[in-house]
């Protein structure tokens, strides 16, 4: 990789990009892993994942933008394709955890309808 | 300095895969694991454009783009079965 004539500031940005994102998206994960019923696991996932897969996928923009002149907008449409269709998938998945009638915990306020 | 970093982002990135793999072993409902495959879906298409960054090839982004494609539309074909009975009607 052939990273030695960038200018310093874009480097950090694109590395400030990169580390943001995987912070964010483990954030994410360690959500789902570890949070109690599907309505809390549904936030993790749906929300930070989708922003930290967003700043790994800006940072590639910038790097490649800079590398091939010209800037690089198959990563932009990857993003936009990803902010468009996670709350859908995620009101979907809440549509048909509601229809099977999971168990919620207690500190949940607004569970499925006769719980 | 971005040579430097990519690893780690990598083993980070890595790490939340583990983390949607052991909840697709141990979900309790069968939306749990279509929640968990999800997200293993997102978390690889941060993997492949991270090793697109650190092979600075710039052409691995359409198998981003089709595996996000494919991610969802998984994720709504078996959400609309579970909700209808039916795929498509």
């Amino acid at each position: 990789m052939n990273d030695s004539e960038m200018p310093l500031l874009l480097e950090l940005i694109i590395t400030l990009f990169l580390v943001g994102g995987a912070v964010v998206a483990l954030i994410g994960s360690i959500g789902l892993a570890q949070l109690k019923d599907f309505y809390m696991r549904l936030h993790g996932p749906t929300k930070a994942s989708t922003l930290g897969v967003g700043c790994i996928l800006v940072a590639s923009l910038l790097y490649f933008s800079y590398l091939k002149d010209g800037v690089s907008v198959q990563e932009a449409l990857i993003t936009l394709f990803l902010f468009v269709t996670a709350p859908v998938s995620a009101h979907m998945m809440a549509k048909a955890a509601l229809h099977r009638k999971l168990k919620c915990s207690d500190r949940t306020r607004t569970g499925p309808p006769d719980q | 300095m971005i040579a430097t970093v990519i690893p780690f982002v990598t083993g980070v990135f890595c790490i939340a895969v583990l983390l949607n793999l052991y909840r697709l072993a141990i979900g309790p409902d069968i939306v749990d694991r279509i929640l968990a495959l999800d997200t293993l879906m997102i978390n690889s298409i941060a993997l492949i454009v991270l090793a697109d960054i650190q092979m600075s090839l710039g052409v691995l982004f359409e198998a981003a783009l089709l595996m996000a494609l494919m991610g969802f539309i998984g994720t709504v074909a078996m959400t609309k079965y579970l909700l209808r009975g039916d795929v498509i009607e």
